[in-house]
């Protein structure tokens, strides 16, 4: 029955993550029921904390913010065939980054200069995390999974030298650099909004957005418009057709890579230059694992991602909001609600496809019958 | 015997389909027991479909089958092989690291010991080979079996399991004429000890030769059933497309051939288990003449094609592509080939012509996207890259006329024009050419030949790999043939006999 009736591409894009987020949702809502509580109730509160209020839907943007930029990067790997597990590294590295060049450079360098320093930083940081691995791949046969996960680890524990033994001052307890100059803070939402005349709430919620949403139509361009894109998808899709075009799948290995860590390593300007101000250890805190669902969900186009990073965004904050309202809900229930849409939406995306589109040829099938006007059989084509 | 009473196959009604695509539609077909029947039609024409409904890959849609008079459902494989069907696939279904023996035992051990399974079908095969001729040597690992004996293998497989109704599913794909030959022979005497063969073919000299009774398929349904008496290829070949077909037409250049355009003198390649794959092979082609490399596959024609090239760097000779020489040091790459005039229609379209899950038009530049037309600092110019598509498209005959149509979608025929249209776009002044009909059906076959005559015709010297050797000969001036890696002989068209061109391929010398 499997192969009998295709998909259509809209029912592909659009119903079938519906379908597979209304069915997380269902799952999570027995599993709520167990625990004795009304899910009813948690949804209302998790979907009005997460856009009920501007500060709800604030916060939501802000995880989201995060979320584009570690999504970007597995997707840009994805497509040249590489399966990047090492965002969570490369955006330690990329803060790390960020961080070095707020605190040695705003002493040194005229304001203005600050943040696009940053920013390069930031990326050349993530970007050069990431083409260590992919040179692994390339030229000595390493797997990436297996190394770039290796380079997390390396990542964190080397974020936790620099800032204990180099860059915490002395006497302080806590494990933190100084904070940074005001040139080399980026502007909250609010800031920026109030500028312009509109009131908005205090939130971490900041200028990053727009870096976020402007590497998304990048990307965009680089993949789909560019020579560069083609080649990296040519060698993502087809290793022989690529080798047979005469395109090096080694160059496209180190580009996707280096791209990859790019994006990622801007996960830096969302959490240290735009929310703490200075830098700090467990920023990161798994986003660059959320990052591969949010791609998976995404299906590795830009405009997936940014949807389901604003998903993953409500479920962060809404789910701090239920675990504030409800009583008895942990954050640990919202930990599970989070597995069962990367279960459902990303694991499993596919398993209902067949009964879906099952269910669209029969529906179909329904509706034109009566009119009577097709000739035996061919209901769809 | 009574072979008039019931048939050994009956099968009526069968209708199968995919989705929109009727695959077999109402179709009847009776197979008279000791006989030879075969299937003939286009890829896509329903006989795989059907053959795969009979052993229990498939469940029809609706439809009756009869075994030996007997009303049946077949649900699976084993159900076939229990009811005395047995299948020879395309692709052989042997593990390659067993031996012959273990080959035939798997999954039918007699007892739950191997060492008292082992020496009790040893005895049973040995009974079998005995009576049907089909001599193998049974202790050797299949991968080191000639590709004949794999056959003979899997022949043997199926008799073991008590197979009474035999289908072969283009069995004669990887054979050298002799090979075919014997497995011809074999076929009779199997026919006269009361076994029923059932060949799925599309090569229309081996029904003549060997059925007794052929069925035509065209677009899933019978088109023709008739005893081979009154059959005829020409007749044949009209039913299976529906019109009339003129492929094996020779028109050849008689006049003197042009300029040398690619010369290779001593191609030696090692593959990455240090096997030689090339032995100093030496080959030139001039301008306005198809070479056509014939030989069983296996034996360095895909490694001379992916060398010349630029896709496999060779581990010494010379190369002389129009104005340039390059040598095992510094030998050219895939892109300089291109730049220099040279195209390349690869044997495998899947893995190489085309990025399967790309949009027709992002194929279509595949390898070319460098082309100042297409590419404009860097960025793709997606207007152009479609409306030339949809040019090749218009001017191959590529169906359907999508440019936005996954590459995957489209079948075997129209894959390989717009992979054509691709290569010859540019206006090569050589042309490498490997297996350019392969999965594709005789309408396309006809158009892609009169294009490479028309490629020949117009000056371009052209280099054509192919395992079919009624291909190289209608198409070729001269023929080389390889086998192991060497040039075994090389002949003009004129001195060219099935029966040598065979001698050659098995490596006697000319």
């Amino acid at each position: 029955m499997k192969s009998n009736y295709p998909l259509p591409r809209w029912a592909d894009l659009v119903l079938l993550p519906v379908v597979c987020l209304c069915l997380a949702l269902l799952a999570a809502a027995v599993v709520v029921l167990l625990v004795g509580q009304d899910p009813v109730r948690v949804i209302g509160v998790l979907i009005q904390g997460a856009f009920g209020t501007p500060r709800g839907l604030s916060y939501t943007l802000y995880y989201a913010t995060t979320f584009i930029f570690t999504g970007l990067a597995v997707a840009v790997a994805f497509h040249a065939g590489l399966f990047n597990i090492g965002g969570e590294g490369q955006a330690i590295m990329g803060g790390l980054g960020t961080g070095l060049a707020a605190l040695y450079g705003s002493a040194l360098l005229p304001a203005w200069l600050m943040l696009p320093l940053m920013l390069v930083s930031g990326a050349l940081f993530g970007l050069a995390w990431a083409v260590v691995p992919a040179y692994l791949q390339a030229y000595r046969g390493s797997h990436i999974v297996i190394t770039t996960i290796m380079f997390n680890f390396i990542a964190s524990s080397l974020l936790v030298y620099v800032l204990v033994n180099h860059l915490r001052p002395a006497g302080v307890g806590s494990v933190e650099s100084v904070p940074f100059a005001e040139s080399a803070k980026l502007p909250a939402m609010h800031e920026a909004l109030a500028a312009i005349g509109v009131p908005w709430p205090s939130s971490p919620l900041n200028v990053s957005l727009f870096l976020a949403l402007l590497a998304c139509v990048g990307v965009y361009l680089f993949l789909w418009r560019s020579r560069g894109g083609y080649h990296l998808r040519a060698v993502g899709s087809s290793p022989g057709a690529a080798e047979y075009a005469g395109i090096k799948s080694k160059h496209q290995v180190m580009i996707a890579m280096a791209v990859s860590g790019a994006l990622a390593g801007l996960v830096g300007m969302n959490e240290i230059a735009g929310v703490s101000g200075k830098l700090l250890l467990e920023f990161v805190s798994g986003a660059g694992f959320t990052g591969i669902a949010v791609a998976l969900m995404g299906r590795n186009h830009p405009v997936g991602i940014v949807l389901a990073s604003v998903l993953f965004g409500a479920l962060f904050q809404g789910g701090a909001e239920v675990a504030f309202e409800v009583p008895g809900f942990s954050r640990d229930m919202v930990v599970m609600l989070q597995g069962f849409i990367v279960l459902f939406s990303g694991a499993m995306a596919y398993v209902f496809a067949p009964m879906l589109a099952w269910c669209l040829a029969m529906g179909r099938r329904l509706l034109l019958k009566p009119a009577g006007s097709l000739p035996s059989g061919a209901p769809h084509g | 015997m009574d072979s008039a009473a019931a048939p050994a196959v009956r099968m009526s009604g069968i209708n199968k389909r995919f989705g929109a695509v009727a695959a077999n539609a109402e179709v009847t077909l009776q197979i008279a027991p000791a006989t030879v029947h075969g299937i003939v039609g286009e890829n896509g024409a329903g006989k795989s479909t059907l053959m795969s409904v009979l052993y229990g890959f498939y469940a029809a849609d609706s439809g009756h089958i009869e075994v030996f008079g007997k009303p049946v459902t077949i649900r699976s494989a084993d159900d076939a092989i229990a009811l005395g069907i047995g299948m020879v696939h395309q692709h052989f279904m042997l593990v390659d690291t067993l031996s012959a023996l273990d080959n035939v035992m798997l999954g039918a051990e007699p007892h739950w010991l191997l060492g008292r399974s082992q020496r009790a079908v040893r005895v049973k095969l040995k009974a079998l080979m005995q009576a049907t001729g089909l001599q193998l040597e049974l202790d050797q690992p299949v991968a080191e079996l000639a590709v004949g004996d794999q056959q003979r293998l899997e022949i043997l497989k199926a008799l073991y399991r008590g197979a009474k109704i035999l289908i072969l599913d283009e069995p004669t794909a990887v054979l050298t004429p002799q090979e075919t030959e014997q497995l011809f022979c074999v076929l009779d005497s199997l026919r006269q000890q009361g076994c029923t063969i059932v060949l799925i073919t599309h090569k229309l000299k081996e029904v003549m030769r060997l059925c007794d009774h052929v069925t035509v398929m065209r677009a899933g349904r019978v088109v023709q059933e008739l005893p081979i008496g009154q059959a005829s290829i020409e007749a044949l070949a009209e039913a299976m497309v529906g019109r009339k077909v003129n492929i094996g037409q020779v028109q050849r250049k008689t006049g003197a051939t042009g300029l040398v355009r690619l010369q290779a003198r001593g191609l030696v390649l090692r593959d990455a288990m240090n096997v030689l794959r090339l032995t100093g092979v030496n080959l030139s082609l001039h301008a306005g003449e198809i070479v056509g490399v014939a030989g069983v596959s296996g034996n360095g024609q895909s490694e001379l094609l992916d060398v010349l090239s630029g896709l496999l760097q060779p581990g010494a000779g010379q190369l002389q592509l129009g104005e340039q020489t390059f040598d095992a040091t510094a030998w050219l790459d895939p892109r300089t080939a291109r730049e220099l005039g040279l195209a390349h229609v690869p044997e495998d379209r899947h893995a190489r012509a085309l990025v399967m899950n790309f949009v027709a038009w992002e194929s279509a530049v595949l390898g070319y996207d460098g082309l100042p037309q297409y590419a404009n600092w860097g960025w793709l110019n997606h207007q152009h890259m479609r409306r030339t598509t949809a040019q090749y498209m218009e001017r191959f005959d590529v169906r359907p006329r999508d440019p936005e149509l996954l590459s995957s979608k489209f079948s075997g025929g129209n894959q390989q024009k717009l992979v054509l249209a691709r290569e010859l776009g540019q206006a090569p002044t050589v042309l490498l050419v490997g297996q350019p009909t392969r999965g594709v059906d005789i309408g396309a076959i006809e158009f892609i030949y009169a294009q490479l005559r028309a490629m020949r015709d117009a000056g371009c010297a052209v280099l054509l790999v192919s395992s079919e050797l009624d291909e190289i000969l209608a198409l070729s001036d001269r023929v080389m043939v390889m086998n192991q890696g060497r040039v075994t002989g090389e002949l003009s068209i004129a001195e060219c006999t099935e029966a040598g061109l065979g001698r050659l391929m098995v490596g006697e010398a000319s």
